[in-house]
């Protein structure tokens, strides 16, 4: 946990935008700011379309922001350039949803975990092999592994590679984009349980981008809820499912289902009606007021903005007070 | 309670180049009238396999019907012919899929796409058909019927699709809906629409429902029956408050406790997970398929497969724990 809260991350008033078409744009990040802190999980959860993917991939300059800074360790990344930019890879990485798409089917094990260490000439020959061999046990595979080909191997298996290739460079800072929801139940609690052993040993801040509030719940210190493009609540893990002050987040966490079926029974599911609207022409207002229960005019003309309404709780929501009383 | 649906010993195999998968081996069960009942697994555990199995939808070759019955209504449903089976999807079993944009005809509207079962099976048409379509898009609710029933599905939000297709499966009464997967594609939010719509309509026209999931939380809210599949095998099936509160098999246990649930806070440092993967079903172990896996595992589990052992009223755990000469081991999930 960040006792000392040394902010690694520090993302301010983020935008990004696509084209979809001659001046209309999608805004898939519209104006979010918040801060990840040296050795935490930040979960960050949403449904569908809500830009979290974006979130992620925009902060380690994966995509280029169309607004907004973002900070890492003090060094704003968009101003990087050549030499310096390539450095920022080393310490920032990825693991992506999908063990299939993100790995090289051509390539051999050996060079898909090494590909960051060529890059950067780390290391080579002997030292190279002994790397490979090394990151392949801390992941949970076997050295003989190395000389296979991505399609020998089991969704859970080829997670772990991506993991292998993720660590080579000795990162700071991972962006676990979805990394359990294309695996199997039994083979996700190995995973995560993989990714916090090694955070526990090599003192790593991950972004854990999901849509599973159970999982994220779990695994994170702190965690933050996307509509739309917007933040909507970020509080620590406990705090966000006890002391709900968003509409939209009680909605999202009533309707997961519980597996207990006696608990489940007598649940009241706050059950959100429609869909969520489009990205491109969002409400002016709340983004979320189309679907909301307390919505008021005010709602629908006036963005609220995302507050610290508690020590470390933020929420954008006009009527927060009347959440956090409805319990 | 009346039995819509018997399986008996039922063994599938798909034959390929490098060799036989036996996907499903000996599975029996039973649904009646008016219950959901879900099929839990991982995947290649063979609950697909079986669902399909039941509207003959495996293509034949590869798959090969090795042995058992499917009785629905008193009639093996793996003895029928192409003609036959035509004449029983959509109007004696519906289907849905997983992933609603795939399983939709794109290039038909979708109020086309609802009548089409009423033409073929029931033989109404024009006003008549147009009529009892709107009356299923009113009856999944999706607003604006008269509108929506000339748009194509890509106009259609992934919820949207989704009622639209359990429109499509419902549109004849069928006495039994197969729900593959019905939300895993789908947002939270909008799966507990979907859920609570499907608990709707089952209240509403008695059809029995096979609810096929890996999702716990899912099982949880809809179904009444469970039976867990591991390796192509059943392993154990029971009532859903026997499966999640009295389980006598250590997969389901390490099943349930490998879950986080969002209700509890963070205790124990570990999730505790079942190591090792799912067994190969070219060559399914001779013994129990979790025998690898299982902290429990016995000289004769790798031997001998385990019979289905009786532990409670109509609940079924095929594991030698349950045998009166294995050593006692208690279900180590607590309960508040």
């Amino acid at each position: 946990m960040s006792k000392n809260k040394e902010v690694l991350v520090k993302v301010r008033n983020l935008k990004k935008y696509f084209e979809v078409d001659k001046n209309v744009y999608l805004k898939a990040v519209d104006d979010i700011s918040f801060d990840i802190y040296r050795g935490e999980t930040l979960g960050l959860v949403g449904e569908s379309g809500c830009g979290k993917s974006t979130t992620g991939r925009t902060i380690i300059n994966i995509y280029k922001a169309d607004g907004g800074s973002v900070e890492f360790d003090g060094i704003d990344i968009y101003k990087l350039k050549g030499k310096q930019k390539k450095e920022f890879t080393k310490r920032a990485q990825m693991i992506f949803q999908d063990p299939y798409a993100s790995l090289n089917p051509r390539m051999l094990v050996s060079n898909i975990i090494a590909e960051g260490i060529d890059v950067h000439n780390l290391l080579k020959g002997e030292e190279r092999k002994k790397r490979i061999q090394e990151l392949l046990e801390l992941v949970g595979l076997n050295k003989e592994h190395a000389n296979r080909f991505p399609h020998e191997f089991s969704g859970g298996q080829r997670q772990r590679i991506g993991i292998a290739r993720a660590l080579a460079v000795n990162p700071e800072f991972i962006v676990c984009d979805e990394p359990i929801s294309a695996l199997d139940v039994s083979i996700q609690a190995q995973v995560v349980n993989l990714l916090e052993d090694l955070q526990k040993k090599m003192g790593l801040t991950y972004l854990f981008i999901a849509h599973d509030l159970s999982m994220v719940r779990y695994i994170s210190d702190r965690i933050a809820v996307m509509y739309l493009g917007s933040m909507m609540e970020l509080a620590d893990s406990d705090e966000l499912y006890e002391n709900t002050l968003h509409p939209y987040t009680k909605a999202l966490l009533s309707a997961i289902p519980i597996p207990d079926p006696k608990v489940q029974r007598e649940r009241q599911r706050i059950v959100l009606k429609g869909d969520v609207p489009s990205p491109i022409n969002p409400p002016k207002g709340c983004k979320f007021a189309d679907r909301c229960s307390m919505a008021t005019e005010k709602c629908k003309m006036e963005r609220p903005n995302f507050e610290e309404v508690k020590p470390g709780h933020y929420v954008a929501c006009h009527y927060w007070r009347e959440v956090e009383k409805q319990k | 309670m009346k039995k819509i649906l018997e399986v008996k010993n039922l063994e599938v195999s798909f034959d390929t180049y490098a060799g036989e998968v036996q996907a499903v081996r000996d599975v029996s069960f039973d649904l009646y009238e008016g219950q959901t009942l879900a099929i839990v697994g991982e995947s290649g555990s063979g609950k697909s396999v079986t669902a399909k199995s039941i509207m003959r939808l495996n293509p034949e070759p590869p798959v090969r019907y090795k042995g058992g019955q499917i009785l629905l209504n008193g009639e093996n449903i793996l003895e029928k012919k192409e003609k036959e089976m035509q004449k029983i999807r959509g109007s004696h079993i519906g289907m849905i899929f997983q992933d609603p944009m795939t399983s939709l005809n794109p290039t038909m509207t979708v109020g086309k796409q609802i009548m089409e079962g009423l033409k073929k099976h029931q033989k109404v048409k024009g006003k008549e058909a147009k009529e009892i379509a709107l009356k299923m898009l009113r009856m999944v609710q999706i607003p604006n019927p008269e509108k929506r029933f000339n748009e194509y599905p890509h106009q259609f939000s992934g919820g949207m699709r989704q009622r639209a297709m359990i429109a499509i499966a419902l549109v004849c009464n069928p006495q039994i809906l197969i729900a593959d997967e019905p939300t895993t594609a789908l947002d939270v939010t909008i799966q507990a629409q979907i859920l609570d719509l499907m608990k709707d309509l089952q209240n509403k026209i008695k059809t029995s429902i096979i609810l096929i999931t890996h999702d716990l939380g899912v099982v949880a809210d809809a179904a009444q029956r469970i039976v867990v599949m591991y390796g192509g095998k059943i392993v154990e099936h029971g009532t859903t408050d026997q499966i999640f509160y009295e389980s006598r098999h250590p997969y389901t246990w390490g099943l349930l406790k490998s879950v986080p649930r969002l209700d509890i806070k963070k205790e124990n440092s570990r999730l505790d997970s079942i190591e090792g993967t799912p067994p190969d079903l070219f060559s399914p172990p001779k013994g129990c398929p979790f025998a690898d896996r299982c902290e429990y595992a016995m000289e004769i589990c790798k031997k001998r497969m385990p019979p289905q052992f009786e532990v409670g009223k109509n609940h079924y755990s095929a594991c030698w724990l349950n045998h009166e000469q294995a050593p006692k081991v208690e279900n180590p999930i607590k309960r508040a």
